[in-house]
């Protein structure tokens, strides 16, 4: 039973390779290698995690990765990844562990909502002649300015963004530096934000500073005077969608000497993140931790609090709110991590979109809405999903997964090994030079890019261009086979209505 | 010296009024009738002496780089949250949390503390953060603490040092507690070890300098009687896992 079975096969099409050996050098899992009597090349497919760069580099097209043809006995409850789960459990008394977000087959509230465009009765816009409003503050409104002459006497901190989407929290540590260097130099040069994660900020990253917002997490990696001054914003983290309600463990394997260096832990340890900030076991010990920054910069900057998707999460809102946070990030349960257990994963959490316009509403009913910004993350894959998260009410959204497989992420889901064949989620000095900066950052931003083309002509097609018009205005949407209750949380009506 | 009368004055006002003086180039600053103020020398750096006549309110010290602190009174919770350098001196007891996340710089304080002291401590290099306790600790005193050092004294007695739960999830630095520790007030990730030459020179003067803090004898406590405490690894949950 403990003989490991492949879940892929390598499919070698031995009329195209010649056997140059690309593939051997290009997998950290060592499935490629040559026969030593012929020198032609063999794989083990076993250890295949189908990150797909064997297949990806093969200069002849020889190679495809497929499922591997294992038929387990058929019964759908007591199918092969329980089977397979199982199995693991039985050898290690270990908990599972994964990488990526929720894999699990479950509805998407996104897919099945739909968008409005004008038709005759009122004028579609072209955003290729007109100008489109992308532009996004995210910090607290206030309720009434002063004014002296024509500017206010006093505005909270805001962060300006040219394009309401940001990339959303992923610590040195997890992923690499080049791939963190990549995703500050893309927010820099599209006028937006990326987030550090709580591993603190290497050396090399201080320069994209206004791009930059530092996280603080129950580790308190890395997080000093220079670090909470390098950034445009600081984000407390209290949860994170792939795992709510427990803390990271960063395993020793992706701690060398520059993430020891970063982090002020020793070499090959686990950076060990706990579920509850120690200092933090009520909304009144958050209000510390947030005053407690806000003394530090005194002022200047806007306090995130990040908290995941969970049942009451609109109480929680609004707690966070009156707390004194100035832009609150809700992460769905599809949100993206380097290392979760699989069962936190695939089960713990609730579907962004529900949890957004919940809380939306939640603080629009209180008065208390202007007080914060709302960015959500958790699997905004595509413009689409984007644009369908404002018109629920966010300010802006984070991406993760999208990002990184802008830089060639493949989801093969195996972050947490620290054998990213991607140069992403490895800190191997071998595996990280195979990602170049500049043309990850090029890939991010054109990414960034591409998707600001897309928003602006969805806008333009329902008759907006602006995005604050399109701002919590669900009367752009439309569902389609949603319960009552659905219909009623998310605040849209039938498709037809 | 500057001296500010801080009777009345909200938190917010008084950090701003302090942060002025910093800015102007005060090297000495005594703050009386200190009464629960939060976020004193919160993020401060630099070689600057305060001195506190009252009971600062939480989080004193945090995030700060360099100051000397010294404080006439008790603290309260989260004395030296995530601070990076720098002297706090507590002429009396103080809460939870002290020196949660703490980087570097040392805290002595003359009394007891409260519970979750010095978790999460970190070091690197010659960075090394240490705390002084004179009394007794609260349950989980240096829980996940990856590096630093924690000296507690027990004084009166030494009896009945530190709390349950010491050192759970510890993965870097040391402790050394007076006496014998029974092992069911130890987390399941530290061990004891014998005391080697460097660490009673190391006691030695950091209880040295503790007496010299308070003007106080300590006769009776000898550093041949601290117990030593450290990670037994640096991975406590490393099988914890297995990959799927």
């Amino acid at each position: 039973m403990t003989v490991k079975k492949p879940k892929f096969l390598i499919d070698r099409d031995r009329e195209l390779c010649n056997d140059c050996g690309v593939c051997v050098r290009q997998c950290a899992n060592e499935v490629h290698y040559a026969d030593e009597k012929n020198k032609q090349i063999k794989c083990k497919p076993a250890e295949c995690v189908n990150c797909q760069r064997c297949v990806s580099l093969c200069p002849k097209g020889a190679l495809a990765v497929k499922q591997a043809p294992q038929e387990f006995s058929g019964n759908a409850n007591w199918n092969i990844d329980i089977i397979n789960a199982i199995q693991a459990q039985a050898d290690s008394g270990g908990i599972l562990l994964t990488g990526m977000g929720c894999s699990r087959p479950m509805p998407s509230y996104f897919d099945r909502m739909m968008l409005n465009a004008s038709q005759v009765t009122n004028p579609s816009i072209d955003p290729l002649r007109e100008p489109m409003e992308l532009r996004t503050f995210l910090g607290r409104k206030p309720a009434s300015l002063t004014l002296e002459g024509s500017q206010p006497t006093e505005l909270p901190p805001q962060l300006e963004l040219e394009i309401p989407i940001m990339f959303s929290a992923m610590s040195f540590g997890a992923i690499s530096l080049n791939a963190i260097k990549s995703l500050a130099a893309a927010a820099e040069s599209e006028h937006t934000f990326y987030n550090t994660g709580e591993g603190g900020l290497h050396k090399d990253l201080f320069q994209y500073g206004k791009n930059t917002i530092t996280q603080v997490a129950s580790g308190r990696f890395g997080v000093d005077i220079d670090y909470l001054n390098a950034g445009s914003a600081i984000e407390i983290k209290i949860g994170q969608g792939a795992k709510p309600g427990i803390g990271g463990h960063l395993p020793g394997e992706k701690v060398g000497r520059d993430v020891s260096e970063t982090r002020m832990i020793p070499i090959e340890s686990d950076a060990i993140s706990p579920a509850p900030h120690h200092d933090i076991y009520s909304i009144e010990d958050l209000t510390q931790l947030i005053f407690s920054l806000k003394e530090a910069i005194e002022y200047t900057k806007p306090i995130f609090v990040k908290i995941a998707a969970v049942h009451n999460v609109a109480a929680i809102a609004s707690g966070i709110a009156r707390a004194g946070a100035d832009v609150i990030a809700i992460d769905g349960y599809r949100g993206s991590t380097g290392a979760a257990p699989l069962r936190t994963r695939d089960h713990v959490g609730i579907p962004i979109e529900l949890a957004l316009a919940a809380v939306d509403s939640r603080l629009r009913d209180e008065g208390i809405r202007n007080e914060v910004s709302l960015v959500v993350g958790g699997s905004i894959r595509h413009s689409a999903d984007v644009v369908k998260a404002i018109a629920l009410g966010a300010d802006a959204v984070y991406i993760g997964t999208a990002a990184l497989i802008a830089l060639g992420c493949h989801v093969c889901q195996k972050c947490y090994t620290g054998k990213c064949n991607w140069g992403i989620a490895t800190q191997r000095p071998e595996l990280v030079k195979r990602l170049n900066p500049e043309a990850g950052a090029e890939r991010a931003a054109n990414l960034i890019r591409a998707w600001k083309h897309e928003i602006k002509e969805l806008l333009g097609g329902m008759g907006i261009n602006a995005i604050e018009s399109l701002r919590g205005n669900r009367l752009m949407l439309r569902a389609v086979g949603m319960t009552n209750k659905e219909l009623e949380i998310l605040g849209v009506k039938a498709a037809g209505e | 010296m500057v001296t500010i009368d801080s009777r009345g004055i909200y938190y917010m006002n008084l950090n701003k009024q302090i942060r002025q003086e910093v800015k102007n180039g005060a090297d000495e600053i005594l703050l009386k009738n200190v009464n629960g103020q939060r976020y004193i020398a919160d993020a401060i750096r630099g070689n600057i002496k305060f001195t506190i006549e009252g009971i600062p309110g939480n989080d004193l010290a945090a995030y700060m780089d360099g100051p000397e602190v010294i404080v006439k009174g008790n603290a309260q919770d989260a004395v030296a949250n995530t601070m990076n350098g720098g002297t706090i001196v507590i002429n009396g007891d103080a809460g939870d949390t002290l020196g949660y996340a703490m980087r570097g710089g040392e805290v002595f304080i003359r009394g007891n503390v409260g519970y979750r002291v010095g978790i999460h401590m970190k070091e690197y290099g010659e960075q090394i953060p240490t705390i002084v306790v004179g009394g007794k600790t609260g349950d989980f005193l240096g829980e996940y603490m990856a590096g630093g050092i924690i000296v507690v004294l027990g004084q009166p007695d030494g009896n009945e040092v530190i709390g349950n739960y010491c050192g759970t999830g510890m993965h870097g630095g040391v402790m050394y507690i007076r006496g014998e520790i029974p092992a069911h007030k130890l987390g399941r990730e530290v061990q004891t070890a014998e005391l080697t030459d460097k660490d009673i020179e190391f006691l030695e003067g950091i209880i040295s300098r503790y007496k010299d803090y308070f003007k106080l004898q300590l006769k009776d406590i000898k550093c041949s009687d601290f117990t030593k405490l450290q990670p037994q690894g640096t991975r406590p949950y490393g099988d914890l896992y297995t990959k799927y």
